[in-house]
């Protein structure tokens, strides 16, 4: 059937080259036309050390299309080891370089002894979308750049390596993922994450050394984690919900203690803690929540099926809202549906939502509008789902790409804390449309 | 130019111009090898991502209020959320109803190719949103792969009585993203303008993002014409009269080539070649020619002469203070040189311009304005590349020179030299220096940026620069290959 994509959530798969950047000292090369970084690039927060405008790039021409680009990604990347300041080079490939045929492992493999690594991933943007390219990425790194079983070091007892939403496609990825790392200390545990501010490639290079791994996502990088976790015999958690609000993070935190051998009463101090300052509050607080007249008990929710299922169960489970159809628009690969499906009947009470993945936005719109919310419905999607919550008078929340109309720099919707973020969020978006 | 209505697409601007994207040297030279037709293009052994031709080409069509946009492409080409539109609608009071929807290729479209995809997603789009004209845009996965767009379009048209115009906008046919400006000029100009049925006081107005649409129209209302300003915010029902306009002009000689020219030739509608109006002279210089081919000569003068008496002294006030200081700029080629003479003008000294790529002539065979005009009326021979928005090139010229400022205009450009501790000017909209008010706003920013040196000092403090220590002691073109 034909595709269509109208509204898009996604980018293409060389949209990887944002978990490439977000490891810190690593870079990537791009054997692909001159544009695509440009394109593919965030609004927000793409400026660190290196930013798209700076990755090194064949920027394939009509030169290389009829003679093949190999003699310029030997180049490029004899250069880029030359001029640029980094510890790990990541070639991507783009449609074009794969259309033509170009052989990329064949030069990569010439630089076997260059000064710094060097690895390749192919990320064609009609092979998949940024995040299954995030995998893909993820998985030629582990493979390639990490020692085999073999040369691996010692496992150091209680080192969990921690990974959940793909950076930078995830506008909360850093944040989220150091309050997961936060939880996962208050067990006794030590988290490994190598994303972000000061893990780098050091924190890549203990990637063997883990004890187990946790994958927090419905499916995203699910094969890179199920990859190293053969690789270096170390026990995969593959906890789909990125946990939201009280409920949540303790379902979370007692799978898990029990994966990691944590007695349950260890698990069980830790959890009171949390829930009584959460239920500080929630108390305090609680009046508005059951009283505010303006948002109704039914939402929607529009994004990937992280977000899509992390919200619905945190408005579920903690706040006692109820589900409506939920729109999982990260074009979830088939194999993986049955299992979200799944978890979306796993609410309190028995209640289930439905789910449809779908990518064109101008029919899920629709699907919404028919809706009957029962009053002004909370609507959390992204920058296309605020005109749509206009026009139903709804509460609208902007926490799923796009997200164009919010600055996110390192705050976090996980965890005990993120719920009450979370309640920040839909609170004032109520609260905000006071006309002043 | 020879305009060719009949092919679909258009020659780029390397093939068609001459452009190049790699040079260094100095003005004089830069001219000189111009005049004589001897500039050469460097290529480079090591390139930094720059910019696709085919966001510019969409860009431009899908900021018209009333189209759809189809691209024939795999998610990420089309991947960004492009809102400008609406709300440069709401400043008029318009509905902003134009859509960008995508065939999202993926592998077995490769493979077994994906026209149908594209010609149900015409129907559908058209169908859904009614737009007054759809464009079939293609992308490098269907330049490659051979999909004949050109095939679908004519029964399409015929089929939903709508202009639906192929848009051939391949990534990788050129280096110059600007030639992403002449494909959406050469998509209106083939099926959008129709004939002249007869002349109006209008004066086509292109630009990017009108922000100084109010002012504009009530200077123009002094000269008795109403800009009609494109491609933001205008409908295909206005597209279709450009012809009948008393003449055109444009914010950016780089972005109004085509169109210009294109119109001149086609049509006979003159297309006012000046150096642009930013800054004093270029003010002056280009008001006075609008004046001409709208026969409102004396009423030009008046309006100088007010701005001169109401602008002037503030200004040459605030030169003053900013004289002096030294400059490198790197822009576009519709702006380097124009900005290069306003910073001149304000008595900043401009060690260094760098364009993107250079247009050594525009569509008329002619040497572009600014570049001719900095020649003739510059006091120094200042340093020149056309860098190709390569940023490892800049902060090497940066590093050189350590001026006191530097003028970037690209997003994601301009952190780079403040890491270096450099202030940096972003001059990022058209209008930034547009007239006398504009020049005393600048004036007023770089004064400023002068002033609080803070951020960049603050910032320069605790960064490590993303190249090695060997890179800032080569010659900035080192990758340049001979």
């Amino acid at each position: 059937m034909a595709r269509v994509l109208d509204q898009p959530r996604y980018k293409c798969a060389l949209g990887a080259m944002n978990t490439v950047q977000s490891i810190e000292g690593a870079i990537p090369i791009l054997h692909s036309g001159p544009g695509c970084a440009g394109k593919l690039s965030g609004f927000a927060g793409s400026s660190g050390k290196f930013s798209p405008n700076l990755f090194p790039c064949t920027s394939v021409s009509e030169r290389e299309v009829v003679f093949g680009g190999m003699d310029k990604l030997r180049d490029t990347i004899d250069n880029a080891l030359k001029v640029m300041d980094a510890g790990l080079f990541v070639v991507l490939t783009g449609c074009t370089s794969e259309l033509i045929g170009d052989d990329v492992g064949e030069v990569v493999s010439e630089f076997r002894d260059a000064p710094k690594p060097v690895v390749y991933s192919s990320t064609p943007g009609f092979k998949g979308n940024n995040y299954e390219g995030h995998g893909w990425v993820l998985k030629s790194i582990f493979e390639q750049y990490l020692p085999a079983k073999s040369a691996a070091p010692e496992k150091r007892k209680g080192l969990v390596n921690v990974f959940a939403g793909p950076p930078q496609t995830d506008p909360y990825w850093h944040g989220n993922l150091r309050e997961l790392e936060t939880l996962i200390s208050a067990l006794g545990l030590t988290p490994n994450t190598i994303f972000g501010y000061g893990r780098g490639i050091s924190a890549l290079d203990r990637v063997p050394e883990a004890e187990f791994n946790v994958l927090v996502s419905p499916w995203v990088g699910l094969d890179a984690l199920t990859f190293i976790s053969k690789r270096y015999d170390t026990p995969l958690l593959h906890y789909p919900v990125l946990p939201v609000g009280a409920f949540e993070s303790t379902k979370f935190l007692k799978a898990v203690g029990e994966f990691a051998g944590v007695s349950d009463a260890k698990v069980k101090a830790v959890t009171d803690e949390y829930e009584r300052e959460y239920y500080y509050f929630i108390e305090r607080y609680a009046d508005m929540f059951l009283e505010m007249r303006i948002i109704s008990k039914r939402f929607a929710v529009i994004g990937d099926a992280q977000y899509a299922l992390a919200l619905t169960k945190f408005l579920v489970n903690d706040l006692g809202m109820f589900p409506t159809p939920a729109y999982i628009t990260d074009r979830t690969p088939e194999q993986y549906q049955p299992l979200i499906r799944e978890e979306f009947k796993k609410l309190n009470y028995g209640i289930e939502a439905d789910v449809d993945f779908l990518t064109d936005g101008y029919e899920i719109h629709e699907r919404v509008k028919k809706e009957d919310f029962g009053g002004f419905p909370l609507i959390i999607g992204g920058s296309w789902d605020k005109a749509l919550s206009n026009e139903l008078h709804g509460n609208y929340v902007n926490l799923i790409n796009p997200i164009i109309e919010k600055l996110i720099i390192n705050s976090s919707i996980a965890g005990y804390s993120g719920g009450l973020k979370m309640l920040e969020e839909i609170y004032t978006a109520g609260l905000s449309r006071l006309i002043l | 130019m020879k305009i060719n209505l009949n092919s679909s697409a258009v020659p780029t601007r390397e093939n068609r111009l001459g452009s190049v994207t790699g040079y260094v040297g100095d003005l004089h030279n830069l001219i000189e090898q111009s005049g004589c037709g001897s500039l050469r293009n460097s290529e480079r052994c090591f390139s930094q991502s720059s910019t696709c031709l085919s966001g510019c080409a969409v860009g431009l069509l899908s900021s018209i209020r009333d189209v759809a946009v189809v691209w024939h492409a795999p998610a990420g080409c089309h991947s960004f959320t492009n809102v400008l539109g609406d709300q440069l609608a709401k400043n008029i009071n318009a509905t902003f109803d134009t859509k960008v929807v995508g065939t999202d290729l993926s592998e077995d479209d490769t493979v077994f190719g994906a026209l149908e995809s594209a010609r149900s997603l015409v129907c559908k789009a058209y169908n859904q949103y009614r737009p007054k004209a759809i464009f079939v845009a293609s992308s490098c996965v269907t330049g490659v792969i051979g999909e004949d767009i050109d095939s679908i379009v004519a029964d399409l048209s015929a089929e939903l009585g709508i202009p639906v115009v192929s848009v051939h906008c391949e990534g990788f046919k050129s280096r110059i993203w600007a030639s992403g400006f002449d494909i959406a000029d050469h998509a209106v100009l083939q099926t959008i303008v129709k004939p002249p049925k007869e002349k109006r006081r209008v004066v086509n107005f292109k630009n990017f993002f009108e922000s100084e649409r109010a002012q504009i129209t009530e200077l123009f209302a002094r000269l008795d014409v109403t800009p009609q300003f494109l491609y933001s915010n205008s409908t295909v029902e206005e597209l279709s009269h450009l012809s009948e306009s008393l003449c055109t002009v444009c914010i950016c000689g780089t972005l109004g080539t085509y169109l210009g020219n294109g119109l001149e030739e086609l049509y006979g509608v003159p297309y006012v070649r000046t150096i642009n109006p930013m800054g004093m002279a270029g003010f002056e210089a280009w008001l006075r020619e609008i004046g001409k081919y709208v026969d409102r000569e004396e009423e030009v003068e008046k309006i100088i002469a007010e701005d001169r008496a109401k602008y002037l002294p503030e200004i040459m006030k605030i030169k003053e203070e900013i004289q002096g200081h030294s400059a490198v700029i790197g822009m576009g080629p519709g702006y380097t040189y124009e900005v290069a003479r306003v910073c001149q003008e304000l008595g900043i000294d401009v060690v260094w311009a760098a364009a993107w790529h250079l247009d050594h002539q525009y569509d008329n065979g002619k040497i572009p304005p600014a570049l001719e005009y900095l020649n003739e009326t510059s006091p120094n021979n200042m340093g020149i590349s056309v860098a190709d928005q390569q940023n490892f090139e800049i902060v090497n010229i940066l590093h050189e020179y350590k001026p006191d400022l530097y003028f970037s205009r690209h997003p994601g450009s301009t952190v780079w030299a403040i890491k270096q501790g450099i202030t940096a000017v972003f001059v990022a909209d058209e209008y930034m220096i547009f007239g006398y008010k504009g020049t005393l706003n600048f004036a007023r920013t770089v004064r400023d940026s002068l002033r609080n040196r803070s951020f960049e000092k603050n910032l320069a403090a605790r960064v490590k620069l993303p190249y090695t220590d060997w890179w800032y002691r080569q010659k900035n073109n080192a990758m340049f290959v001979n």
